[in-house]
Formats: structure tokens, sequence, C-alpha cells
């Protein structure tokens, strides 16, 4: 086959891509632009996973598109968007680590990925090798965003990001799980932002904000404990 | 392997999720505690005629392979319909007191009945589907059915534990299903590209000597830390307490005796798989560890507590740790004395939240200071804390004591050096407990009246169990630990 070497070449890039896009949410502090980036992120997966369905003719792959495209790329940063509208938050705070250490602390996160994905790469099929390593990577990324953030929304976008590194990691090291399997998967994540949406209600409730400090009471020692 | 189906089967898992939508569409009817109950007894009724067909016939696997029943979870099925029943009995008035002291409005109720139902049936579905993806998507829905339980008061300190289980079981949960990935990814490289059946636990659990050792190794990390959180191991547990203290207490008790359990189950499952492909000791080691480290961590915590629902939290987490190194330690009589341990330890933990919710709204505080002289107002709720408190201790003659007893015999035997950390663990946590147990049941009272009489009666039924477990295990059920225990495996 002449078009192989290209769409593997395509599929390295969209690998690099995802990579690059971690490190941009990393350093994103408007609210409005993570949630941009992370449908981005939606997309780019979509092209992977499209690109991944033409070369293996598994149809079952773009099925597996089908439902990125619908619940990624569409709806849920449609929801996200709508929730930070009505919740009016628009800036998350400085994050407990300033911008250039997080961005250092990433890189030292890749290389470790790297390291760790090492025995699975090398049984993996030569066509996604370094897929699996970036796959490790966006996880760890996400992972260190939600530890950094302080808005509760920011570390939803880390959450969602992770399932997303989570996914690419599937699909490059065994082109996808089964399909029931990733419609369960897709349930849980979307019934997991209904969730969090009527959460962050109740959290503006009562605090009038969604900044993490609020819910720093309750400790090893004591707890609260009283009932009003 | 075979199609077919099973009617008990299908029952089992149907009439929770009916419950759940029933009541959901129901609403804030009067009588929904009682359809809540009703459904419950049909759930338990299934899941009977599920564990006679089983002991009768030996494992089932149906529904084009996706579950299975064994001995292992056919008693976890019985175990969590069971206490799913009691707790919904407990529920009834429990809730109808929170109404009237205006904790809950009455259109809240339709969510907590309609979830409590819908986490039944994830539970369910995770303990009996032989697939490892649906045990992860199954194990997920339970944390999510859950959290809005958890925040159902809409306190501040509520919503953070609600906010902090999320989050913690979320990234955890995430882990797991990074391993479940690799697993899948093992399999394949092993029996080849076959879709569907790479996932199935009985599959991979016929071709486990053939399956990759360095990436199984690598999956059960991530696997023992996913499902590890939500089981409330150290140094992951500290959603565990603050789910457990802020929302309601029949939630407490089902998130300790039964969720627990099921997780509990998942890393057990998957135990068995890693160690047939390594060959080597490190998933039991790495049990141990962890385990141990959460017993020794809950033990010192638990002197600090001032809140009775996050003492008995805590002593959760020490429990917990205990089944998780006797499963750590394998072979027959530890994995024996685990399942009896995961048993009684659900049976009584359930027992005393319901005891302590009851005493909580008599003393309107859950604050340990605030409650005093039980047995004066109400010696039931009184004699229920304080023989649930020892019964959890492991005093002879309930059946704590018997598989606390096997657990450090067999670590004197296989383990020695582990059982001094135990004993002192043990003793530690008594002081800690029966200390502040007895102020609470015998003392001066400051208690008031309830609206509406408690349901004691579940209180009573599980102790009672659980000192029947301890003097004499019917042979059925013994014979039954035994095959599970053997399933298990591992050891020297």
């Amino acid at each position: 086959m002449n078009g192989a070497p290209l769409t593997l070449q395509l599929l390295n890039f969209c690998a690099a891509l995802l990579l690059l896009l971690s490190f941009a949410m990393l350093s994103q502090r408007r609210i409005v632009n993570l949630v941009n980036l992370l449908a981005v992120q939606g997309s780019v997966l979509l092209l992977a996973t499209l690109l991944l369905a033409a070369r293996t003719g598994q149809h079952h792959l773009y099925l597996s598109a089908a439902l990125t495209l619908g619940l990624k790329v569409i709806l849920l940063p449609w929801l996200l968007h709508r929730l930070i509208r009505r919740l009016g938050v628009y800036w998350d705070a400085e994050p407990l680590l300033n911008i250039s250490g997080t961005m250092l602390v990433g890189v030292l996160t890749v290389v470790f990925a790297f390291g760790l994905a090492q025995p699975i790469s090398q049984l993996a099929s030569t066509a996604t090798r370094n897929a699996i390593g970036i796959a490790v990577a966006v996880v760890l990324l996400s992972f260190l965003m939600m530890i950094t953030r302080r808005k509760a929304m920011s570390q939803v976008v880390g959450f969602l990001s992770m399932e997303n590194g989570l996914f690419f990691g599937a699909m490059s090291a065994t082109y996808g799980m089964p399909m029931v399997v990733e419609f369960g998967v897709a349930l849980d994540v979307l019934v997991a932002v209904l969730v969090l949406g009527i959460f962050f209600f109740q959290i503006r409730e009562q605090f009038d904000s969604l900044d993490l400090h609020h819910l720093e009471s309750l400790r090893e020692e004591a707890g609260h404990g009283g009932r009003s | 392997m075979g199609g077919g189906a099973s009617v008990e089967l299908l029952l089992l898992l149907a009439t929770p999720l009916t419950g759940a939508l029933t009541l959901g569409l129901l609403g804030a009817r009067r009588f929904a505690p009682e359809l809540n109950i009703g459904f419950s007894l049909l759930t338990f009724l299934a899941a009977c005629a599920l564990a006679v067909r089983v002991v009768a016939a030996g494992r089932l696997i149906v529904a084009h392979d996706q579950f299975f029943i064994d001995a292992f979870n056919v008693f976890l099925v019985t175990l969590t319909a069971f206490v799913g029943l009691t707790t919904a009995i407990f529920s009834r008035p429990y809730m109808r007191v929170e109404l009237e002291h205006g904790r809950v409005r009455s259109t809240q109720l339709r969510l907590y009945h309609s979830m409590y139902q819908l986490f039944m049936s994830t539970m369910l579905v995770a303990l009996t589907t032989n697939n490892m993806g649906l045990l992860w998507v199954a194990m997920e829905a339970a944390t999510l059915s859950t959290v809005l339980l958890v925040t159902l008061y809409r306190t501040a300190a509520s919503l953070e534990a609600g906010w902090k289980y999320f989050i913690l079981c979320g990234v955890g949960i995430a882990q797991a299903l990074f391993g479940t990935i690799l697993l899948y990814f093992a399999a394949e490289h092993a029996i080849g590209a076959e879709g569907v059946s790479a996932l199935l636990w009985t599959h991979l659990n016929g071709v486990k000597g053939q399956l990759e050792p360095a990436v199984l190794g690598l999956a059960f990390v991530f696997l023992l830390v996913g499902y590890g959180t939500k089981v409330g191991l150290a140094p992951l547990h500290s959603w565990l307490p603050d789910a457990h203290a802020e929302g309601p207490t029949p939630i407490s008790a089902v998130l300790s005796g039964l969720l627990l359990n099921v997780a509990i189950y998942a890393v057990v499952r998957c135990k068995v798989l890693v160690e047939g492909s390594l060959h080597s000791a490190l998933p039991s080691r790495m049990l141990m560890g962890f385990g141990l480290l959460s017993v020794v961590l809950a033990v010192f915590l638990l002197w600090r507590q001032r809140d009775i629902k996050r003492l008995f939290a805590y002593s959760s987490i020490e429990h917990m740790g205990i089944i998780t190194f006797a499963f750590g330690m394998g072979g027959a009589v530890a994995n024996f004395a685990a399942l009896l341990h995961m048993t009684v330890h659900s049976l009584t933990k359930s027992a005393i939240f319901f005891a302590a919710g009851h005493a909580a709204q008599k003393a309107g505080s859950q604050l340990m200071d605030q409650i005093r002289g039980l047995i004066t107002v109400s010696p039931t709720i009184g004699w229920g804390l304080m023989m649930g408190s020892l019964a959890i201790l492991g005093l002879p003659p309930f059946g704590v004591f018997a598989s606390e007893f096997l657990i450090l015999t067999t670590a004197m035997r296989e383990q020695p050096w582990a059982t001094p950390i135990l004993l002192t663990a043990l003793a530690v946590a008594f002081a800690a407990i029966f200390g502040r147990v007895q102020p609470m049941v015998f003392g001066e009272t400051t208690a008031k009246r309830l609206p509406h009489p408690p349901a004691l009666l579940p209180v009573f039924v599980h102790l009672g169990l659980v000192l029947v477990l301890g003097l004499y295990i019917p042979p059925y059920l013994a014979d039954w630990y035994r095959a599970a225990a053997r399933l298990i495996g591992g050891g020297g």
C-alpha cells in the first residue's frame, strides 16, 4: 500500500499535536479558552480515530469516531460553555505553582511517561509506538493540571482531558476497546459532567463562588461534626 | 462456555433498575420508602434464588459470556442484596425523622430513593459481570450515583465531602481504566485480536499463563491504585471518612458495608489474573503492604476523631486494610478468613451505622461529646451501639473474632514480621473505640424523643447473624467459602 506511510505520519502528527495541546492547557488560565482547547483536543482525537480506522479497516473504529464527535467535540464543550456562562466563571486564580514552574514539571513528566510506556511500546506494532508514550504523557499532564489548579471548573477540564488521553492510549495500543465498554465509558463521562453541573450550582449556592479553597475545612483529625 | 440465560440473574439486575426508574418517575410520594423496601426485598429474593441455583449447579456463565456467577461472587451478591434490604428498612423511619427535623425536603427524597436503587444495581452489575471493562463502568457508575446522595444535606461540609469523593474516586478510577486498557492490550497479544472476548475474566483466567508479565505487572499497579482508592486504602483514603460522615446515615451504611466490598472484589479478581501471569510474589506483597499501611494509619487517626460517623469510617479503613492484607497472604486459610471478614464486617459495620445514626438523631449532633447516656433514654439503641462496637473490635463470641483470629494465626505462620504490627493496631483500635463508645452509652443523658420510632430490627438481625457466624459456621456456608478461597488461590 502506498498510502500507508502517509497515514502513519499523520497519526504521529496527531499524537504530537495532542501533547502540544496538553502543554497549552497547562499554561492557559482563561477558562473559556481551556474548554476550547479541550474541544480541539477532542477533534484531534477524532482525526486520529478516523486515520486509524482508514488504515486498519476496522469498522468499529468509525462508530467510536462518531461517539467522539458527538460527545467530545460537540456535546461536552457545549455543556461546559453553558455552565461557564450561567455560573459566570471566566478566569482561574493564580495556580498553586506558577506557569513556568508547571511547564518545567510538565517536561519532566513527559520524560517519565515515555520511560513508563517503554515495556508496552516494545510489544506494540511499530505503527503506534510513540503514540503510547504520548498517551501516558497526556494522562499525567492532565493529572498535573488537576493538582495545580484551584477552580473546580479547571479541574473538571483536566479530568476530561485525562479521559481523552486514556482513550488515545487505548486506541493506539489496541485499536480501541470493545464497543460495549466504549459506550459504557462514554455514558459514564456524560453522566459525570451532568452530575458536576448540578454539583457546581450547589457549591455556588452555598459559597457564592467556585473557588476550591472553600472546600478545605474537613481535616483528618476532626471534621466539623456539628449539626445545624 | 454457554450462551443461555438465567431468569434469576435477569430479575436480580432488572429489579433495582426498574425500582430506580419507578421511584424516579413517581416522585416524592408518601409510600416511596415502602416501595424502596419492596424493590429491595425482590432483589434479595432473586439473589437467594440465584445462590440456590449456583450452589446446586456450579458456576454459571450467561448472556454471551458477559455475566458469570461463581462461588466467590454469588456470596457477595447475596450479602449485598441482604444489606440493601435491611438498610432500606432502616432508612424508612430514619429519613422521615430527617424530614421532620428539616434537614431534607420531601422533593429531595425522590432523588434519594431513586439513586439508592440505582446504586444497588450498579454494585450488582459490578459483581456479576464477566467483562473487566464493564466492571470498570459499573464501579464508576456506583460513584456517580452516590455523589449527589453524599451532598443531600447541602451543607458546606457535605459539598466538600462530595467534591472530594468525586474527584479522588474519579482520578483513581481513571487509573483503573488505564490498567484495564493494559490488560486488554496484553490479552490481545496473547490470544490474538479476538475483540470482545479478550476482556472476559473467564477467558483471561484460562490464558493467564501466556500474558506478557511486564505489561501485566504495570497493569496491576494501575488497577490496584484505581480500585484501591475505592477500597479506601491509604494513602488514597481521604475521601472515605468525609463521604461517610456527611451523607445520610443509610448511605454511610451501604458505602461502608457494600461498596468497599465490591471494590475489594475487583482488586482480588485482578490479583488472580496478574499472579497467574507473573509467577512472583509482587501482587501479594503490594496487597500486604497497602493493607498494613491502611491498618496502621487508620488506627492512629481513630484517636483524633470527635464525630461518631467519622470514627467508624476510620474503623472501616482499618478493616479494609486487614482484609487486603489477608488476601495478600493468600492460600486457603487466609482467603477463607478474608471472605468471612468481609461478611462479618459488612454486617457489623452497617448495624453500627444504623445505631449511630439514630443516636445522633436523638442527641441532635454527630459529635461524640454531645451524645451521652443512650442506655437510659433508649436501651435498644444503646445496647445496639455497644454490642456493635464490641463485635467490630473483635471480641469473642462475635464473628469478627473468628476471622481476625484466623488471619492473625495465619500471619504468625506465613508472615511473622507482620503479626506484632497487626496486634498492636488491633489493641490501639480497641482502646480508641471502646473509650469513646462507653460514655456515649452510659453516663448522663441529654437525648430527646424522636417523632418516629426507630427501626432497630436490622441492627439486631445483623448482630445476631454476626454472633451466629462467630459460634458456628453452617457447613454449606463453610463449603461455599472454601470453594471461593480455592478460586482466589495464591499464597504458599
